[in-house]
């Protein structure tokens, strides 16, 4: 290869107050390859593609195109040079058509007048070539996260890019959607564009991937062929082997269920018709793509998603009509997925935020009364069993890191008596280290028989911290999975599964 | 280049940087209150010698008094997210509510005052609390906005408190009340201070003891969470507008006592006052932010502002004005406020 990449960076970095997010990182994309980004969160793939696409300048380093130094100011100039990126925050305008979105910044004029019909025959154009099934004039606010998903790509294409980006593209579509479109990668690359492509999914990378390029702590660790062994992979993202990271599993208990799911509907149609049980000190993964229902189905259980029909049973008792006050007096506690959004209140101390689940337990006070040196107590032996750091129960939630921030979450199943945990993405964006610890915590809470409910998108979780794992898909139990099943083929196999009869 | 301006963030700052620093760590910590409070004496006392006098300042704590008992009623709404835009009218329609039926009662046993002022201030204040209360079921059981749900409310007892009195002064009540609750005091404390401090107390209580207290923390630091964490975030968002309505009521029966009359017209520039009030002493207009002894400083600090006013003879249309600018600039010191946090956090 005699000629200069498509695509160069040469000692990039970049600091954030705090954090130095890229360091010296360098990186080359070849035209007509896939070139995979492979980290953890905020290992710094994101800060990676933004310089790329332009969102953000580098401080130090430089970015090279075909050859000739460039410096981005703004993402249009990027996308001028033939940068596009799509990025997992959608820029599209939700009141506006999907031609009107397609077309925005750049819209087809007729003298001063925008030319509605121009605009319109480039949006049907466009995804007509990707093939998209989308009508030009419906409303952005009325589209699935898929269709959306797909006009930001369409976006993308308008201006005919050497180079694109795409970041978790497959994470909200279908199984179906999600093979259009890497069957439209497959394609760009025999036209010979350069695609920068993030996934955390193995099957992705086998199956479209060139090259791997693996960064962790803002360094680049080393790029290496796509066939590499998930096992590589994975020490290389953590530095760890998968055995440091995940503790030993006890043996799968007997024993009756705890929990017991009939043939559960929810009211708007997310989960149609799931069964399942657990026991006492089991480890039930529940796995799928986003959509299939895994989440929802936890959801209606704890009593905040509306029940159609089913049962739902707690040692034997129906609980299917119970809000989560009362599920929490039976000891089911809900923990969810996003802590920003439902799962902390960011501007109070993490001590409340520990005992936030706990305000009706006895422990805290008599009556109505919360003892303030009992809550205080509290806080500081959950601290020290979650190993906070710092160790500050009274400092506010929102200046710890996002690991630590998870592990106050987690708190909240010790700060009462928890016989059914349910886990809602547990490890999203935090640490290594932290989900070391968190799984060791999850292990201890089992091995003192808590039922335990693992909703996870993280395949390695799945595959090595569940006694058993089910595959949601369409709202329904794909497969059931016990013990030695629980592989990385068969459990993927059942992600797509059936989607064509 | 990057390793230099960590040491330079890190240690090496010559002292005005330090002083720099020192000053953004305060005011992040105690919020923009007593760097406007140090600035106010010292405008006013420039300004006027009378200002900074026992007589001069026991007077601004009685004059005070209302606008705090209101305040801490528009802190619980502000805490759990929302507002109460509707406390002047239920200042409003407490007082002559409160008025009528105390007069009607003294007007037919005119030998039992007490037994009037009983059944009048029990008359205003359910009149005021029913104002609560349909805030709480809009807010909380349809899920209208407290921002258009107070705002209709306020509407509504306005009108009602200016159709049962046809925009009159409402005459008649026992002098007792007056003499009690207006201007008595009890071992040389002002009646309706002791009242005041009495109600700071019992929301100290509330707030920091209870479990009821610290749900309206969670209820406004983040609803979903709340309800997640099995807290009942409909019968918080409730008890909120009705205690809300309580004090405020409260508030309205002291200051009808004080003028003597029952009067539509009290309580219009109330709601941007206790607002104004919260937010300077930094109970975030987002929710989850907010201590009642901030609170009480606030309300001193507005009423200190227009008594050093009056003093320095400023027109009292000019007043509204500084009161409307002092507003914005408190919520303007809250953005600030959480961009240096977010500094201080690198």
């Amino acid at each position: 290869m005699g000629e200069a990449p498509l695509l160069e960076l040469r000692g990039v970095s970049k600091a954030y107050p705090g954090v130095l997010a890229l360091d010296r990182v360098d990186f080359e994309l070849r035209a007509g390859e896939v070139h995979v980004l492979f980290g953890e969160n905020g290992a710094g793939k994101s800060t990676l593609i933004s310089l790329v696409a332009g969102v953000q300048t580098p401080d130090t380093g430089e970015i090279r195109l075909a050859g000739a130094p460039v410096r981005f100011t703004s993402v249009h100039e990027a996308r001028a040079a033939g940068v596009s990126a799509v990025f997992q925050e959608f820029s599209l305008v939700p009141q506006l058509t999907v031609a009107e979105n397609i077309v925005l910044g750049d819209e087809p004029r007729r003298g001063i007048w925008l030319d509605v019909a121009a605009a319109r025959r480039i949006a049907r154009e466009l995804l007509d070539r990707l093939g998209f099934a989308l009508d030009p004039d419906a409303k952005v606010e009325g589209l699935s996260r898929a269709e959306q998903q797909m006009v930001e790509i369409a976006k993308a294409f308008r201006t005919e890019p050497r180079v694109l980006v795409l970041d978790e593209p497959t994470a909200s579509l279908t199984e179906r959607e999600a093979r259009r479109l890497l069957g439209l990668v497959d394609q760009l690359r025999n036209q010979g564009v350069g695609i920068l492509y993030i996934t955390h999914r193995m099957g992705e990378i086998r199956r479209i991937g060139d090259r791997v390029t693996v960064l962790r702590d803002g360094r680049k660790i080393a790029t290496v062929p796509a066939s590499t062994s998930e096992d590589d992979l994975v020490r290389l993202m953590t530095g760890r082997t998968i055995e440091q990271i995940f503790p030993a599993l006890p043996p799968r208990p007997d024993g009756d269920p705890v929990l017991e799911v009939e043939e559960l509907r929810t009211r708007t149609g997310s989960v149609v018709g799931a069964s399942f049980s657990l026991r006492a000190g089991e480890i039930l993964g529940l796995a799928g793509l986003v959509g299939s229902g895994k989440s929802e189905a936890a959801r209606a259980v704890f009593g905040v998603e509306p029940i159609a029909s089913g049962r739902v049973r707690l040692d034997g008792l129906p609980v299917d009509t119970l809000a989560p006050a009362a599920m929490l007096a039976r000891g089911v506690l809900y923990l969810p997925p996003d802590r920003r959004e439902e799962g902390l209140a960011m501007v109070r101390p993490a001590r409340e935020n520990m005992t936030m689940a706990a305000l009706d337990r006895p422990e805290l006070g008599p009556g109505p009364w919360l003892g303030r040196f009992r809550e205080a107590r509290l806080a500081h032996e959950l601290a020290r069993r979650i190993e906070l750091r710092p160790a500050a129960p009274e400092r506010t939630i929102e200046l710890f890191s996002g690991g630590n921030q998870q592990k106050v979450l987690l708190a909240r199943s010790l700060a009462r008596p928890v016989r059914v945990l349910m886990l809602d993405e547990p490890t999203v964006g935090v640490d290594m280290a932290t989900r070391a610890a968190i799984y060791r915590l999850v292990v201890e809470l089992a091995e003192k028989g808590t039922a335990t409910l693992l909703v996870s998108s993280d395949l390695p979780e799945i595959l090595h911290l569940c006694h058993r794992v089910l595959v949601f898909h369409r709202g329904r139990v794909q497969a059931e999975l016990v013990g030695a099943e629980i592989g990385e083929e068969a459990v993927l196999q059942h992600f797509f599964e059936r989607e064509a009869a | 280049m990057i390793e230099t301006e960590r040491a330079g963030i890190a240690g090496g700052a010559g002292p005005a940087e330090r002083l720099r620093l020192l000053l953004v760590r305060l005011f992040v910590r105690l919020g923009v209150l007593p760097f406007l409070l140090i600035v106010a004496i010292i405008v006013f006392a420039s300004l006027s010698e009378n200002f900074l006098t026992v007589r001069n300042l026991t007077n601004v704590v009685r004059q005070a008094v209302y606008l705090l008992i209101v305040s801490l009623g528009q802190m619980l709404a502000l805490l759990t997210g929302g507002f109460d835009l509707s406390v002047g009218t239920i200042l409003a329609l407490t007082s002559v509510v409160g008025a009528s039926a105390m007069a009607a009662a003294h007007a037919a046993f005119p030998d039992f005052p007490w037994l009037s002022i009983a059944l009048g201030a029990g008359a205003g204040l359910a009149a005021g609390t029913a104002i609560g209360v349909a805030n709480g079921l809009g807010v909380a059981l349809f899920g209208v906005s407290p921002f258009i749900m107070t705002l209709g409310m306020a509407s509504v007892g306005f009108g009602i408190a200016l159709y049962l009195t046809g925009g009159v002064p409402v005459y008649g009540m026992p002098v007792l009340f007056g003499e009690v609750f207006g201007f008595g005091d009890l071992l040389g404390v002002p009646i309706p201070i002791l009242v005041a401090a009495l109600l700071v107390l019992l929301m100290f209580v509330l707030v920091y003891r209870t479990r009821l207290g610290r749900a309206f923390y969670a209820v406004g630091g983040n609803l979903k969470a709340a309800r997640l964490s099995g807290i009942d975030t409909r019968r918080v968002l409730f008890t909120t507008y009705v205690l809300c309505a309580l004090l405020t009521s409260i508030g309205g029966l002291l200051l009808t006592a004080r003028l003597d009359t029952g009067e539509a017209n009290i309580g219009a520039s109330m709601p941007l006052e206790s607002i104004a009030a919260c937010v300077i002493a930094g109970v975030s207009l987002r929710g989850g932010v907010g201590r009642v002894e901030n609170v009480v400083l606030g309300a001193l600090f507005i009423v200190l502002v227009q008594n050093g006013m009056n003093l320095a003879r400023i027109e009292s249309y000019l007043q509204t004005v500084v009161l409307g600018l002092l507003l914005i600039l408190a919520v303007i010191a809250d953005q600030l406020r959480l961009r240096a946090m977010a500094s201080l956090r690198a």
